[in-house]
């Protein structure tokens, strides 16, 4: 599968740790081929993923972030992947104000169960970060909107809306 | 800090496509890292030892293996760190087995990636702060809802163990389903003559409180120290004094209240104790059609009454117990058979729920134990019946297999062949489901031996056929052909539903519900009657449809989990908690409404609001960190500041 050609691109993921974190050891386990760009961060619950989190991700030079949870009503925490999915959602909309590409982004569900599953939607994804490129700087008012907004205020506008 | 890193090679499983020591000579350069080397196998012991031999001659403060996923042996680090006397929460793992070696075969690549995860972990542990659990104390007592077999196997198990057992069922007797059977597979041995001195024991049991007609109200707490509220509804007789003689009920002149018990087929009265073996045996007042509580006339109970029970002023009255566990025992439903609008259910009266069968089946029912139809008294000829009644059916909404209704139904073939020896049972099925201990012989049997009809087929419609008799009209999709069936008696095998109200009781206990209204277990394999809330384990039906003897060891399996819980002298909670930076937190309350666990309250804090964690509470899920508008609410090992430093660890390269 040619999506390297040599050439790594900084995919980003936030996982669970119960439902997708888990889904990604089983590919692993299973021995599924996958392209090597994404590194995973671990996180209790795809509702501690602070939208932020991938503002700042872009920020440092993300090409791509991918965030991954338990199947709404699986959670473990019983409901932090509906919080998730109203954050992100409401995320979805802003980073294109940052001049960020929204394919650049993508949240999933996949199970611990979901080897099979990861497998496609790393490959997917990794394939749609490529297929634009390496991410171009953030424009500078875009920066600077974000510098003010940083923290309290962004926080405040996702949150608020979600 | 002094960091030490150890990359394992877990024999060729890493090293194949990994140069662990390359990533360690990278790693030696990352900030404030001491001391790193590879290793074979990091968690066997002598690898361990290693750990523990390095962690004292570097003076090392923390340590990151790389290695497999945490998943699997966060644990076993976490105590190799303590036993070299650091904390053990001065530990991160990076997984470069699982997400990098087992799932792309370039070298140079995965070594790259492998020495990035390296300095994920150590940008991490740089800010991880030791944690220390905190202990406290446990309520031993456990609460059990539901009363049905499963329920009753899991109080009597914990009693016997010595617990106190707090039992509340919803219905004025406990026995549930069970208790309304007649005889039960594979055995064919009788249902209330099992369950009954079953029963008796909750009754009699020194460590059992049973509180029947009663429902939980409230949960609050945690694991260790759950407080309850539950809601004694007014039954309207006071059953200290009642004994049970039944008196009132026979001079009760209110005669079209539901007889529940019967599953609506017998003479109900509007009071009425459920059946003769009823565990409480005491009488209750359905309000709904009391003559005296509707239209202020009769008391007729009142007057007859040796005891002077009846108190029509009684009110619902709430109670609250203190537990430190919860089992969830709250059993199914069947299914709205009216809603099969072909069948006729509802609409005609000879087309009755297996359940119903069951009552006209048992000695105990509304018959005597004689099978008679409902419409005129007839013992039927023909039987019919149909299996998958709301199962397996996804135009209804119930795709999943009701799991004993096969079985039920040979059963019941059996028993009318035993009740009317002229008889023949005709079984419209899809496929026959009977993989528990004897049960395929038992299937075979209602075939072989009883003569049983098994017709392979859906049945499209069922009609009155003039002359007092239903037509069942079906397809025989292994003759390919349709049948015509003359049947004195329809009996619809009803499918399993979640017990009405399921998902409102979960949410009360913090427990999750699949999109049936079932409860989850913790895990589908490994912990089956555990949920993802320390504290309440699941038994019986209302995980998903369970038989008799499947009810019951789960049942067990939920006692033995209190007993081991509370076998520790106290618990220790996971330090992993949300904390409060109380110069920060403006007092919005917006955690506190997020939190799902209720783990966040409201203090007042030199005469302002503030947040305030109970950490015992606390799952650590970090939903409130997210939420907190001023980033005041911090999950301890997962803050902002170390996913941040996770980031740019990635981000920089
Ligand atoms: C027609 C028929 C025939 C069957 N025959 C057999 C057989 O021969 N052999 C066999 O192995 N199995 C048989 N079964 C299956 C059997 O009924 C179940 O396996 C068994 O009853 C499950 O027990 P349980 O305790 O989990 O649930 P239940 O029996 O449903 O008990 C649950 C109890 O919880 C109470 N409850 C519910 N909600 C609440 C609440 N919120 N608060 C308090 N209390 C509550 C209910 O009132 C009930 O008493 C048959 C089922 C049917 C329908
Ligand atoms: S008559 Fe009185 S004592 Fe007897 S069952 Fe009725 S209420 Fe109870
Ligand atoms: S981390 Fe926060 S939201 Fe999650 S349980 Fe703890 S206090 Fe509640």
């Amino acid at each position: 599968m040619p999506v390297l050609n040599g050439r790594e691109l900084r995919i980003v993921g936030f996982l669970c740790n119960w439902c997708s974190y888990g889904g990604a050891d089983t590919a692993g386990v299973a021995r599924f081929d996958q392209p090597t760009d994404l590194r995973i961060i671990r996180v209790p619950c795809s509702g501690r993923i602070d939208p932020l989190f991938i503002a700042k991700a872009f920020m440092n030079g993300a090409d791509g972030v991918l965030v991954s949870g338990c199947h709404p009503r699986d959670c473990h925490y019983s409901e932090g992947n509906y919080y998730a999915r109203r954050r992100l959602e409401v995320f979805k909309q802003f980073i294109t104000v940052l001049g960020i590409e929204p394919e650049r982004f993508e949240y999933t569900w996949v199970s611990a169960s979901e080897g099979q599953r990861w497998q496609e939607v790393v490959t997917k994804f990794t394939d749609q970060v490529h297929a634009l490129g390496p991410m171009a700087p953030i424009p500078e008012v875009a920066l600077s909107k974000l510098a003010q907004t940083e923290g309290t205020d962004l926080r405040t506008a996702i949150t608020e809306e979600a | 800090m002094r960091i030490g890193v150890f990359v394992c090679h877990c024999g060729s499983n890493i090293e194949g496509t990994v140069d662990t020591a390359e990533v360690s000579r990278i790693a030696s350069d990352y900030p404030e890292v001491a001391f790193a080397t590879d290793t074979m196998y990091a968690c066997s012991e002598p690898g361990q030892d290693g750990i523990i031999e390095a962690i004292g001659e570097h003076k090392l403060d923390g340590v990151v293996v790389a290695s497999c996923t945490p998943r699997m042996h966060e644990a076993t680090f976490r105590n190799t760190l303590e036993r070299a006397g650091l904390n053990p929460y001065m530990f991160e793992m990076a997984n470069i087995r699982e997400h990098v070696s087992w799932i792309g075969k370039d070298r140079e690549a995965n070594t790259n990636k492998a020495a990035d995860l390296v300095r994920m972990a150590v940008e991490k542990l740089r800010r991880n702060r030791p944690l220390t659990p905190k202990e406290f104390d446990i309520n031993r007592r456990v609460l059990v809802i539901g009363g049905g077999v499963a329920g009753i196997q899991a109080a009597l198990d914990c009693a016997d163990a010595g617990l106190e057992v707090i039992m509340v069922e919803r219905e004025s007797t406990i026995g549930g389903k069970m208790a309304k059977l007649d005889k039960t597979f594979p055995t064919v041995d009788c249902s209330s003559c099992i369950l009954g001195p079953r029963m008796v024991e909750v009754a009699q049991h020194p460590n059992i409180t049973l509180h029947a007609y009663s429902e939980v109200d409230g949960v609050s707490g945690y694991v260790g120290n759950f407080s309850v509220k539950i809601k004694k509804k007014a039954r309207y007789v006071d059953w200290n004094k009642c004994t049970g003689c039944g008196e009132c009920v026979e001079k009760c002149p209110s005669r079209k209240a539901p007889n529940t018990f019967d599953e609506l087929i017998g003479p109900g009265r509007a009071i009425n104790i459920p059946f003769p073996q009823a565990i409480p045996k005491k009488a209750t007042i359905n309000a709904d059609y009391c003559i005296r509580l509707t239209k202020g006339k009769c008391g007729a109970c009142e007057k007859v009454c040796p005891a002077g029970a009846i108190d029509f002023d009684q009110q619902d009255e709430i109670i609250s117990e203190e537990v430190g566990a919860v089992v969830a025992a709250t059993g199914y439903d069947l299914f709205d058979w009216t809603v099969y609008e072909e069948y006729g259910g509802g609409r005609y009266p000879d087309v009755i729920t297996s359940l119903q069968y069951e009552r006209l089946l048992s000695a105990s029912g509304p018959t005597g134990g004689h099978v008679k139809r409902p419409s005129d008294g007839k013992e039927p000829k023909n039987v019919v019946f149909i299996q998958c009644v709301g199962s397996r059916d996804k135009s209804v909404d119930r795709p999943y297999c009701s799991g004993f209704c096969c079985m039920y139904t040979a059963k019941q073939a059996i028993l009318t062949k035993d009740h009317i020896p002229d008889s023949t049972s005709y079984v419209f099925y899809m496929d026959i489901r009977a993989p528990g201990k004897l049960y395929d012989e038992f299937t075979r049997r209602a075939m072989e031996e009883y003569g049983a009809q098994y017709i392979r087929g859906r049945v499209g419609m069922v009609y009155p056929d003039g002359k007092g008799n239903l037509t069942v009209r079906g397809a025989d999709t292994l003759l390919g052909k349709q049948v015509e069936i003359q049947a004195d008696l329809v009996v619809l095998a009803v499918g399993v539903e979640s017990a009405k109200n399921s998902p409102q009781l979960a949410e009360k206990l913090r427990i999750s519900y699949d999109k049936y209204g079932f409860f989850m277990e913790g895990h589908p394999k490994l912990k089956p009657c555990e949920t993802n809330t320390a504290g309440v384990y699941l038994a019986g039906a209302c995980q998903g449809p369970k038989d008799i003897p499947a009810s019951v060891a789960q049942g067990s399996a939920a006692a033995s989990k209190v007993i081991g819980l509370f076998s520790k002298k106290k618990l220790k909670s996971d330090p992993q908690t949300a904390l409060v930076d109380i110069k920060r937190c403006i007092g919005c309350g917006k955690c506190v409404l997020t939190c799902p666990f209720g783990a966040i309250k409201e203090t007042d804090f030199r005469g302002q609001p503030k947040a305030e964690v109970i950490e015992t509470v606390c799952q650590g899920c970090g939903i409130c960190s997210s939420t907190c508008p001023q980033g005041a609410i911090q999950l301890r090992h997962f803050t902002d500041n170390q996913i941040l430093a996770e980031v740019e660890a990635i981000c920089r390269f």
